[in-house]
């Protein structure tokens, strides 16, 4: 491929933030709205475009784009394979959701907010592309500034203090990320991914660099104990803030996992794998446990997310076929279900302003459109079969029970606690005696609403029941990706 | 032996050009803007005849003075550096009638006496060029005379930089009195042998040098000075002696301190830990800009030392990479100041930058990307300068130092937040003049398009600087 086209996807959203920048008619935002709209989906369709003509049946990446970058030792390489692509997909997805939430949502500041989100969707997909250390850290770190003033310009009253944890925890996390790359760099002399695969990093240090990576990726995850900053930045940030947030940002760290962990230090991910499980487990549970508890909607699906990221952890480290796609699956889903919950919850923030669910109670016979959409998405959360959300969990699981009967029966205990928040969830909220009479004189979803959460909804049950698109895709990568470990594995256990 | 005057040729265009507009300072009344405009020019054509002269390596006046890459690089890293300080800062001067003649001929000498800094080979002239530079300085701290707070700046630095000052000129003599020799290529020479009184003078050296470019625990003056001097001298010192100093500082460690480097090593080490972590440490509790900025300087110097610290010609490029990224910072940073102005005065303090990124949104986003520059965020240029420091640094296997620096980042950019948050998140409490500053919106234009546009040509700056060391 001659034509740049992985850095035509990072920079057309980037590109076309500059010209809102300049768009004249601050009283009117239709026309920012308009560009960043079209933009996006642009990108979508150009991503989906990628997606089509990129070969499943190679492990290799394809779209390769090299440019001499930092002197003459670290190059601005980008490529894709069949698990990149499906994040990139998701990003571009999502992107276009979240522009049409804000036409509800947000009414101070428009193209200003319209700017941060293009912009940190350039450095997402920049995240999934990149093929280089230094260039996955550019982007990994640069997305916390829009993230950053999206929480804090436009979220709710504990905005600050929301904005700095989330900023200063995953910094803090990050900048190990960064002494490991360097280091890394000495050792094996180039940052170049596909060249490290090759090369293999010694065992002596692969401990260490694991335990640096793994230092910001659980934060991003995030893993118990590093997830408190989680809730906060849900809660406070705008809807779609929180979306995205739900949606890609925590799946960078899943894709670290794959992309860096498990083929860079195999041995270290080995190593380190009963320090996962029993961290997953402790999300899965505790986390649900917690859910349980909340009072406000928000920070109850964020704890789910921690819940379900916990499965893709724990799935991930199974080194299965089955725990691998299986958590990629999982973060594909719950990308889009909690991307979809935190907009169901955005609909009724934005008529009464409220996100606790004393508030509601009822919903179903003033808005039955939203209450059939909502629990759609509920069930989905539970992992309902019929629903994406089930063959992650299911995958996930089978894969467990292939390494560890007592962690795959933890994990199943989890199951049962999701079903058990998400249902109650649905009954305070959707169900129940109507106690406030604001409720009664609400408007069922308008249609940019119906819009999003429709698309959302499709999704959710089709992949469900049809998910041969995602894993045919995966597939093969996934496959070279567990017979390089198994191999380098094997070489250890021979010396 | 004739010398070959030509290779002077910068320094007395500089110093013929000085004499000249004193004499027409003294002798036409109210000439300030005159004067200014032609201290301007003088720089200016400093600079191209700079870009003129060869980069070959050459000594002359008995191998005391140099002329090389690196002399030059430094030499216009200062005068550009000093044009925008002194450009953008001209309403300012005026609004605050420090409208002198004498302002701008100061600065030319102190940049005349930085320019012997970074060319000596020999500690005689260094200690000159120092001297030179140093008093300067003094003036230009007290320069706002009826300001209180402006002399006390003054004094202060004056008390405590002729303590320096003292300390470095004694180790100078004993550096004279162990080697037989001032000339920078001869001692080097002599300490290859065992010479333990050398190391005596060489910690007293540094201590002079740490004390010009303000690192821990040499910084004390560096809040006070920069808090009551006014701000457009502050933005001078901020940028132009740290250049300075800095150069000299490496290049003591490359060539008369070079057979010494286990001994200085462990010192620059201290120092520049000590510098990471007051710097990130001491800023997040003040309120006033400048003062801030003081604090955060330190913390710089700290990540240029980790540079040095490295004791390799890598370790130093990077410390350049730096310093000059430091100093595009900076420059922006400080033109940001000149244009808080409300009913005729300027605002320092951080809580009056409360919600101005509503009235004034270009403002507000050129704050941002400065002070997320300054945190060292990628993709900003901050991000790169630190990359490349760390980078040297972790090939010296010093993984203390680099984590450290990079733990400090993060307490550092918590102060850094607050700012942007004062900002962005909280509500609007002053709308400032629309001021006419073209210059400072100039500087603050390219300092923001370089800081943003340097991710797409990292290895610019860097190739340049990778020429400088090669004689």
């Amino acid at each position: 491929m001659d034509f740049p086209i992985l850095s035509t996807l990072i920079f057309l959203p980037l590109v076309s933030s500059l010209f809102i920048f300049i768009s004249r008619g601050q009283k009117n935002n239709n026309s920012a709205i308009y560009i960043s709209l079209f933009s996006s989906l642009a990108t979508f369709i150009l991503s989906l475009f990628v997606w089509y003509s990129m070969d499943y049946t190679s492990a290799d990446f394809q779209f390769l784009e090299e440019q001499s970058w930092i002197n003459d030792f670290i190059k601005f390489k980008l490529g894709i394979d069949g698990i990149s692509i499906l994040f990139i997909v998701l990003t571009t997805l999502i992107t276009p959701i979240c522009i049409i939430s804000c036409i509800n949502s947000v009414k101070d500041r428009v193209k200003e907010f319209l700017i941060a989100i293009l912009i940190l969707e350039t450095f997402m997909i920049g995240v999934f592309c990149s093929l280089d250390l230094v260039v996955f850290y550019l982007f990994f770190e640069a997305g916390l500034i829009p993230m950053f003033l999206i929480i804090g310009v436009w979220g709710g009253p504990r905005r600050v203090y929301s904005a700095f944890k989330f900023f200063l925890f995953t910094l803090l996390g990050s900048v190990l990320m960064l002494v490991a790359i360097i280091a890394i760099y000495w050792i094996t002399g180039t940052t170049d991914v596909t060249q490290i695969y090759e090369i293999k990093i010694p065992k002596e240090y692969q401990n260490l660099l694991w335990l640096a990576f793994f230092s910001s990726f659980a934060v991003k995850t995030p893993m118990w104990p590093v997830h408190t900053w989680l809730p906060d930045a849900h809660v406070e940030a705008p809807t779609a803030g929180s979306v995205i947030l739900a949606a890609i940002l925590l799946k960078m760290a899943g894709y670290g996992f794959l992309r860096f962990s498990l083929p860079m230090f195999p041995l270290a991910s080995e190593f380190f794998t009963p320090l996962i499980f029993t961290l997953s487990i402790i999300a899965i549970i505790y986390t649900s446990l917690v859910a349980l508890m909340q009072e406000d909607m928000k920070k109850l699906i964020a704890y789910s997310s921690v819940a379900h990221m916990g499965y893709v952890t724990l799935g991930i480290f199974t080194f299965t076929k089955q725990g691998i796609e299986g958590s990629i699956f999982q973060m594909i889903s719950h990308g889009l279900i909690s991307a979809a919950l935190f907009l169901c919850v955005g609909v009724v923030y934005d008529r009464l302003h409220s996100r606790m669910i004393s508030t509601y109670g009822g919903l179903v016979n003033y808005l039955p459109k939203y209450s059939f959409l909502f629990i759609v998405f509920a069930l989905a959360g539970l992992g309902l079969p019929g629903t994406s959300g089930f063959l992650g969990e299911f995958l996930v699981l089978t894969g467990t029970f292939q390494k560890n009967y007592l962690v795959a029966m933890l994990a199943t205990f989890g199951v049962v606690l999701g079903a058990a928040y998400m249902l109650w969830l649905t009954k305070r909220v959707i169900f129940g005696v109507t106690k406030n009479d604001q409720i009664k004189n609400l408007k069922d979803v308008n249609k940019s609403e119906m819009i999003m959460l429709g698309i959302l909804a499709v999704l959710v049950i089709f992949f469900g029941f049809y998910p041969v698109p995602l894993m045919e895709t995966l597939n093969v990568s996934v496959d070279n990706l567990i017979n390089n470990y198994e191999t380098a594995v094997q070489i250890e256990s021979l010396n | 032996m004739i010398n070959n005057l030509n290779i002077l040729l910068p320094e007395i265009f500089l110093t013929l050009s000085i004499f000249s507009i004193l004499m027409i300072g003294v002798f036409i009344k109210n000439s300030f803007n005159l004067i200014f405009n032609l201290s301007s020019a003088i720089i200016f054509l400093t600079v191209v005849i700079i870009l003129n002269t060869s980069n070959n390596l050459e000594k002359i006046f008995l191998e005391s003075f140099t002329r090389d890459a690196f002399s030059n690089f430094f030499k216009i890293l200062i005068l550009i550096s000093s044009l925008f300080v002194l450009n953008s800062s001209k309403n300012y001067i005026v609004d605050k009638k420090l409208t002198k003649f004498e302002y701008p001929i100061i600065i030319l000498i102190s940049i005349l006496g930085m320019f012997f800094m970074v060319s000596s080979n020999d500690i005689i002239l260094f200690y000159l060029g120092l001297e030179l530079q140093s008093l300067s300085l003094y003036i230009l701290a007290s320069i706002d005379r009826d300001n209180l707070k402006s002399s006390e700046s003054g004094i202060k630095y004056f008390v405590l930089s002729a303590l320096s000052s003292g300390l470095l000129l004694y180790g100078c003599s004993l550096l004279y009195g162990f080697t037989g020799s001032t000339n920078f290529d001869l001692i080097a020479n002599e300490l290859g042998k065992e010479n333990t009184g050398a190391v005596f003078a060489m910690v007293f050296i540094l201590v002079g040098l740490a004390f010009k470019v303000s690192a821990v625990p040499f910084h004390m003056w560096t809040p006070d000075v920069y808090e009551g001097a006014p701000t457009s001298i502050t933005s001078y010192f901020a940028v132009v002696p740290k250049v300075a100093g800095l150069a000299v500082l490496i290049k003591f460690m490359l060539i008369p301190f070079s057979k010494i480097l286990m001994e200085w090593q462990t010192i620059i080490i201290f120092i520049s830990i000590a510098s990471m972590i007051l710097g990130a440490v001491a800023a997040i509790g003040q309120k006033n800009i400048k003062r801030l900025l003081a604090y955060s300087s330190i913390g710089h110097i700290g990540y240029a030392l980790a540079g040095v610290a490295t004791g390799v010609i890598s370790g130093y490029e990077s410390s350049i990479v730096y310093i000059s990224i430091y100093v595009v910072m900076n420059l922006g940073a400080f033109s940001c100041l000149y244009l808080l102005k409300k009913d005729g005065e300027y605002k320092e303090n951080i809580s009056d930058l409360s919600g101005i990124s509503k009235k004034h949104p270009i403002l507000a986003i050129s704050f941002l990307v400065i002070l997320f520059s300054l945190a060292g965020i990628p993709p900003l240029g901050g991000f790169f300068a630190k990359f490349y420091v760390f980078t040297a640094v972790v090939e010296q296997q010093m993984y203390a130092l680099a984590i450290i620096g990079l733990l400090t980042t993060v307490i550092s950019a918590f102060y850094y937040l607050k700012i942007i948050k004062t900002i962005y998140f909280d509500d609007s409490v002053i709308s400032f003049d629309n001021t006419k500053n073209k210059f400072a919106q100039l500087s603050i234009f390219i300092s923001c398009s370089i800081l943003l546009t340097f991710f797409l040509y990292p290895s610019v700056l860097s190739n340049v600087v990778d020429t400088l060391f090669l004689n």
